[in-house]
Parts: structure tokens; sequence; C-alpha cells
């Protein structure tokens, strides 16, 4: 079993829907821009212009989304928002795939009453607020960046942990794995060299689902006043200033939140079709 | 039953614990002191400021005298709202926030349920269609997404309803509130209905109750719909935390003084005790309404009482 052939079925999904195909291709999009970011935009981010405060979006001066209440270029901000918002997210995903494999790889592999138990502690955390644990993180701490991946990735491993635990499951029975005790693989060596390799498929589908979680959490904070701090932005603080100004301004909010609205629909709906052929027991 | 019912009640404890000492551990490591903000003081006063808070205390013994304060109600003071406690803070502000989560809540478990029964009924008709695609775009959208578009629509541009909760009305003021607040759930639950609906519908059970000729509005009334709830109160422990976060974002930007507003107000102000017994507040609250769930969850389904 290769490490691409789980995502077979996924490229068959992809290939058969039209919505799905458009998802994709604004996604690719949206990467793009994360990674050019605010360099898209002949105007900076950070520059102000008290004499063209709210200015309306206009092809002039390639303002194509307007102006922010202190003259700022509305495109490049946004184009900043999407940057950081994805990054965050990305970054917040991997560190949460780190733990949820490695939990979920060992309540599996080990099984038994270490499964059971570990297992429980899962349903447990499932419940809990997470996000004013989150809150309460960034307040005890000066909400420094860094701080935004290790919590957000802190609070969206379960899931991960328990899909890996289920593959694993389905995994150590197999003759390979077999194979590699019979040759005196320790129990960490074949959950890292056998185990986790296989798990590549189904990671990468749940990749989809977990970075809009993040995603959300990260604007969530930013929205409160709690995470990106200013000239930086993301698209959730982007949101919150918009809010202020929606009276004066409308486009300052509609522009940010319809692009949030837009990368999370498509993260999700993709998602959640990839879900359902990865692991066909979840359907909904 | 009783047994599940008692392993269930003592599970629940030592996780409550778990996310007081949390709580706790994160705020009282933080990096400076609740007072450094002030004028510099003489060393004597700083002290006595610090002994009166109790902050010159072992970890441990702030720790258990937290916890003794806590089985009696008491949150301790507010390091901002110098005149009030953290409890006194909370009680003030926790009916309005219950009212607005409770008809939250209310709104949508009959919107979802509605909706979800009537897509699985019509499977793969227009109807189904329609309520699947808005239940997709009602996860995806954001509570603090859809929160201030609708104060654009309908309080700023069409003039229907009040922007703001200071100077209107009493019910009209709830409207919006309480209609955004539901919204995402509506979505998930209606989404959950549907799924475990037409599960059941395609069951045994159904099928022989179609072929004694019953029509489908009493199949479902009597056969189909205990059956297919369950998955949801399964689902009401998320939907309580998601309320509850939701009602945050929700009172800020309509301006309703419950304890989401404190909540905002404390983390910016870095006012540690107030969002500690918020934190631990609402924990205790969705580790409580779980707990129910769960008893409910066994007496109506004897299957998982041996797990």
């Amino acid at each position: 079993m290769s490490a691409f052939s789980a995502l077979r079925p996924v490229a068959r999904y992809i290939r058969a829907s039209r919505m799905v195909a458009i998802c994709v291709l604004f996604l690719l999009l949206v990467a793009l821009v994360a990674l050019a970011g605010p360099l898209l935009s002949p105007n900076d981010y950070i520059s102000t212009d008290f004499d063209n405060r709210f200015g309306a979006p206009t092809m002039q001066g390639m303002q194509f989304f307007g102006t922010d209440e202190f003259g700022r270029d509305l495109f490049s901000r946004t184009l900043l928002g999407i940057q950081v918002t994805l990054f965050v997210a990305v970054i917040a995903s991997i560190v949460s795939l780190g733990i949820g494999v490695i939990y979920g790889a060992t309540a599996g592999f080990i099984g038994g009453k270490v499964d059971a138990v570990m297992m429980r502690a899962v349903d447990a955390l499932y419940a809990l607020p997470f996000v004013f644990l989150v809150i309460l993180l960034m307040v005890a701490f000066e909400r420094n960046f860094l701080l935004i991946f290790v919590a957000i990735g802190a609070i969206n491993w379960l899931d991960m942990a328990r899909i890996v635990r289920g593959q694993t499951i389905s995994l150590k029975h197999r003759e390979f794995v077999d194979a590699a005790r019979l040759i005196g693989v320790s129990t960490p060596g074949i959950i890292w060299r056998h185990i986790t390799p296989n798990l590549f498929g189904v990671v990468v589908v749940y990749m989809t689902l977990t970075i809009p979680q993040a995603i959300l959490v990260e604007s969530f904070l930013s929205f409160l006043g709690l995470g990106v701090q200013e000239p930086q932005t993301s698209l959730g603080a982007l949101v919150n200033s918009g809010i202020t100004h929606m009276g004066r301004a409308p486009w300052l909010l509609i522009i940010p939140a319809s692009v949030l609205a837009f990368i999370l629909f498509c993260f999700n709906f993709l998602g959640d079709g990839l879900r359902d052929v990865v692991d066909p027991k979840n359907k909904t | 039953m009783l047994r599940y019912a008692y392993l269930r009640i003592l599970g629940a404890i030592p996780t409550l614990l778990l996310v007081i000492a949390i709580a706790f551990l994160m705020v009282h490591s933080a990096p400076g002191g609740p007072f450094d903000a002030a004028r510099v003081l003489p060393p004597e006063i700083e002290r006595n400021i610090e002994r009166a808070y109790h902050l010159d205390d072992t970890l441990f013994e702030q720790f258990t005298s937290y916890l003794q304060g806590l089985w009696h109600g008491d949150l301790g003071p507010s390091y901002r709202y110098r005149d009030s406690t953290v409890s006194e803070l909370i009680a003030g502000a926790l009916p309005l926030s219950m009212k607005l989560g409770a008809l939250a809540m209310l709104l949508a478990v009959v919107a979802g349920v509605s909706a979800g029964i009537i897509a699985a009924l019509r499977k793969n008709t227009i109807i189904d269609r329609i309520v699947t695609g808005v239940s997709m775009v009602g996860i995806s959208i954001p509570i603090f997404v859809i929160a201030p578009l609708m104060v654009l629509v309908f309080a700023v541009m069409l003039g229907w309803l009040p922007a703001s909760w200071a100077g209107s009305g009493s019910s009209d003021r709830l409207l919006m509130p309480v209609i955004a607040l539901a919204l995402p759930q509506i979505a998930y639950i209606a989404r959950l209905t549907r799924a475990s609906m037409i599960n059941i519908m395609s069951s045994d059970f159904v099928r022989t109750a179609r072929a004694q000729g019953l029509c489908t509005m009493s199949i479902v009334r009597y056969h189909a719909i205990k059956p297919a709830m369950l998955p949801l109160l399964s689902y009401m422990g998320p939907a309580v935390a998601g309320i509850l976060t939701g009602s945050v974002v929700v009172e800020e930007v309509f301006g309703i003084p419950g304890v989401g507003q404190f909540f905002i107000r404390g983390a910016l102000n870095r006012d540690y005790t107030l969002v500690l017994g918020i934190t631990v507040v609402y924990a205790a609250l969705v580790i409580f309404l779980n707990l129910v769930v769960d008893l409910l969850y066994g007496y109506l389904d004897p299957r998982i009482r041996g797990r």
C-alpha cells in the first residue's frame, strides 16, 4: 500500500462535480494570493492618507476595495489579511496534526485499557468550551503570534486523533506490521516507520477540515481584538473594524466578510465531500 | 441505570477539576502581576496589596483557597471593577445571557429539526437541495460575519429592527441576537436530523409499518422520530458550547450587557480573576449539561449503559 493510494478516490471525487472543481480552483487562487500577499497590490497596506478616508471602491489608483478609516488601501490590507489568516491556519493545522497523529496512533496501536482511557479523555475534552481557554491563554501571555498557532493547534487535534486511531486499528493487523514485529522492531519504531506513513491519505483529507476550523478560531480571536495586532491584520480583524464603520462605509465590512465566508465555505464543502470518500461510515 | 448514572457523575468531577486547574495555572503562570501597570509603589505597600489578594502564597495554596472559595460560590475580587466581586458581576449578567442562549437553543432545535425532517422526507428534491445547501452555507459562515451583516441589512439599511440594545423595546431587540446566535446551530441540527432521518426511514421497522399501510405522517410521528432524535441528543453538548462561544460575539455586536461582554472587557483589560471566573462558570455549565445529556441518552437507549 503506497502512501498515495489513499488519495486515488480523492482525485476521482474532485473530477466528479463542477462545484468541487470551482472550490478547488478558488482555494488554489487563495493559496497563490496568500503566498504573494500585499505584493500583488501597487499600494502598500500601511501608509495612511487622511485626505482619502473611507474612499469608495474605485479603479483609480487601483484601490479596488476602497480605503479604510485611516485612508489605507483596503485591497492591500485584504491581501495581507488572507496571508496572515491562512498562515496561522496552516501552522495551527500542522501542530494539531502532529499531536493528533501521535496521540491517535499510540492509542490505536497499543489498544486495550490504554486506548480506552485515552479515548475517554478525548470524549471528555470534546465538549469543553475551548475557545474560552484559548482566550484565557491570550490574556495571560501577551498576544504573541506563536502562541496563537500553538493554542489553536492544541484545541483542534481531537478529530484528528479519533480518525487516526480508527485507521491505526485497521492497519495494525496487517502482515507488514506482523513482519516488522517478528524481526524485533520496537513499538515506537513500528508506529513511526510503518503506521504513520500509511495514515498520509486520511490525514491530508482531514487537513481540509482542520484548516477552516483554525481559520475560524483565529478570526474569532482577531475579531475580539485578541489576535493579530495593528498594523498587521487578518480577515477577522478586518471584519471587526468594518463593523465600526459599516454605516458610513459598508464595503469595509462586506468585502473582508465575504472573502472570509467564501474561503470557509470552500474548505468545508471540499472537506465534507472528501470525508465521505475516506470515511463512508461517517456520511451525513 | 443507577450504576451508569453513578459512573457518569463520578466521571464529570475530575473533568471539571482538570479544567479549573488548567485555567488557574494558565492565569497564574502569566508573566507580570495584575498591578504592574499601576504607578510604582513603596515595597511595603506592594507587599500589603499582595497579601490582601493572597499573591504571596504558594501556587498550591492559592489553588486550594480558590477551590474553597469556589465551593462557596466566591470567585474572588475583580481586579478592574474594584467595587464588586467576580461572583456579583457574573450573577448580574448571567440571567440575560442565559435567556439569550436558551431562546437561541430552542429556536435552533425547532427550526433545525423541522427543516431536517422535511429535507429527509423529500430527499433529492429541490426542497432537500435548498435545505442542504443553505445549511452548508450556515455552517461555513462564522457568527461574527452573520451578526454584523444582519445589523447592516435589517437595522442600518432597512431600519426594521433596532441596531443596538440600549434605548429600544424589549422584544424586538432580542429578535436579531437570538436569530444570529441560532443560525449556525440550525444548520448543524438540520444536517444531523436529515442524515439520521434518512437512515431511519430506510430501516426494517419503517418498511414493516409501511407494509401495514400506515401513512408517512404517522410513521414519522409514532415510529421514526424517536430513534432519529438520538444522534441529535449527543450533539447537544457541542451545541451548548457553540452557543456560549457565539454569545460572546453576539453580545459584543449588539451591545448586550451579558456575561460575554464582561468576558471581552476582562480579556482586553487583563482582569485575570474575572476571565478565570467566567471560564470556570461556563466550563462547569457545559460539563453539567453534557452530564444531563449523557444521562438522558442512557435512559433512552439502554444499549449505551453497558459501556
